[in-house]
């Protein structure tokens, strides 16, 4: 059975995207098919981040409005043979998103992967709700940080509000990924501990993704963490969360950078 | 016990987490609060109207959020009912307090 997960926050640049490209690649890696979905309507980066951005032929928008058919808009990953992405359009048109093109592709893309992934745009207008609307589960990215808890908190709301399984009555699985954080700053007090923000939101902890290089080197050069980096701490967190989401029940820990000999002896600082 | 405790500056880490406290919680009871008297207000025409003729404008429903407890306040006018009751209640109003 196929399962549509939304990855949202409310607020900008907190790691949706970063996050949807390594939670989509981790579960491709485990043998799972998986389509990554850009909803970020004129504003597509998932292309870019997944390293697929000169691959762009079609998109969303081309397929709901019927001038691609779906599988000439799927990009298939170069490196796993079970991911695929979905890019969003360039267009500034923002309407061209409908509420019954995105489930009509949701539906059929349902038929073709065990995960489907939605990237969904910052903010709470159409783009964002049209993201959720088919989910089964979410994903809500947090920051450590005041705007963001209390963006995720709205999110939350709405998720419980808006999508079609709220609207039925049905229960939307919602579960919190914690990223950008640094333990040793947490501990000095002067970041919000993982603690603190789930007794805010007070939704299930996914995992924990602490600030590492290693996302931003991924991004760089067009790679999941997952992929580029599988042994850095953020790459085994997207890899256990992956896990969670597969219904394994793991301890949850922030992993630590595993440090060599010569920065052990000279003291790197970690935060 | 540090000497030169006085020297570092305070965490700002619990400042954080009591203002979202407080802020959420002014929050959610806005946005979730909408919706629940909207449906209150629903729920309440269609009972009343099975029995009186009545105007969904005439129907108001409020609440009042307090620190040591909430009104609820329903207010629902009907017109006068004089030829079928001999008392002149045209106008209902009723009252309650919820810890």
């Amino acid at each position: 059975m196929a399962k549509v997960l939304v990855v949202t926050s409310g607020k900008g640049g907190v790691g949706k995207t970063t996050s949807t490209a390594a939670l989509g690649a981790a579960l491709a890696q485990a043998g799972r098919s998986v389509v990554v979905v850009d909803f970020d309507v004129g504003l597509r980066n998932l292309d870019l981040v997944m390293g697929a951005e000169r691959r762009v032929v079609f998109d969303l928008i081309n397929v709901i409005q019927g001038d691609a058919r779906l599988p000439q808009a799927l990009i298939r990953d170069k490196r796993i043979e079970t991911l695929h992405l979905l890019p969003a359009s360039q267009t500034r048109d923002k309407d061209a998103l409908t509420q019954e093109g995105v489930a009509r592709v949701i539906a059929e893309l349902k038929e073709k992967f065990d995960w489907v992934i939605c990237d969904s745009p910052a903010g709470i207008e159409k783009g964002a709700m049209l993201a959720m609307r088919n989910a089964d589960i979410a994903v809500v990215v947090t920051n450590p940080e005041v705007s963001s808890v209390r963006d995720s908190d709205r999110i939350i709301g709405m998720l419980d509000a808006k999508t079609a399984r709220a609207e039925n009555g049905e229960r939307i699985e919602k579960h919190l990924l914690v990223t950008r954080y640094h333990p040793a700053r947490a501990a000095r007090g002067e970041m919000l501990k993982v603690d603190d923000v789930l007794e805010i939101l007070s939704i299930p902890l996914l995992g924990i993704i602490p600030e590492s290089e290693d996302v931003l080197r991924s991004s760089n050069i067009g790679a999941p963490v997952t992929l580029h980096a599988p042994e850095s701490a953020p790459a085994r967190a997207y890899f256990d969360a992956a896990k969670r989401l597969q219904g394994e029940t793991l301890p949850i820990a922030v992993p630590e950078e595993r440090r060599g000999l010569m920065s052990k002896l000279f003291g790197r600082r970690v935060a | 016990m540090n000497l030169f405790g006085f020297l570092k500056p305070r965490p700002s880490a619990p400042v954080a987490r009591e203002r979202l406290q407080i802020l959420l919680a002014h929050e959610r009871a806005i946005s979730g609060g909408s919706d629940l008297m909207a449906t209150l207000k629903e729920e309440i025409i269609g009972v009343i109207a099975k029995h009186f003729p009545l105007e969904r404008e005439k129907v108001q429903v409020k609440l009042d959020r307090g620190d040591a407890y909430s009104t609820l306040e329903i207010d629902i006018e009907v017109p006068s009912l004089s030829k079928a009751h001999p008392g002149n209640g045209s106008s209902g109003g009723a009252k309650l307090a919820a810890p």
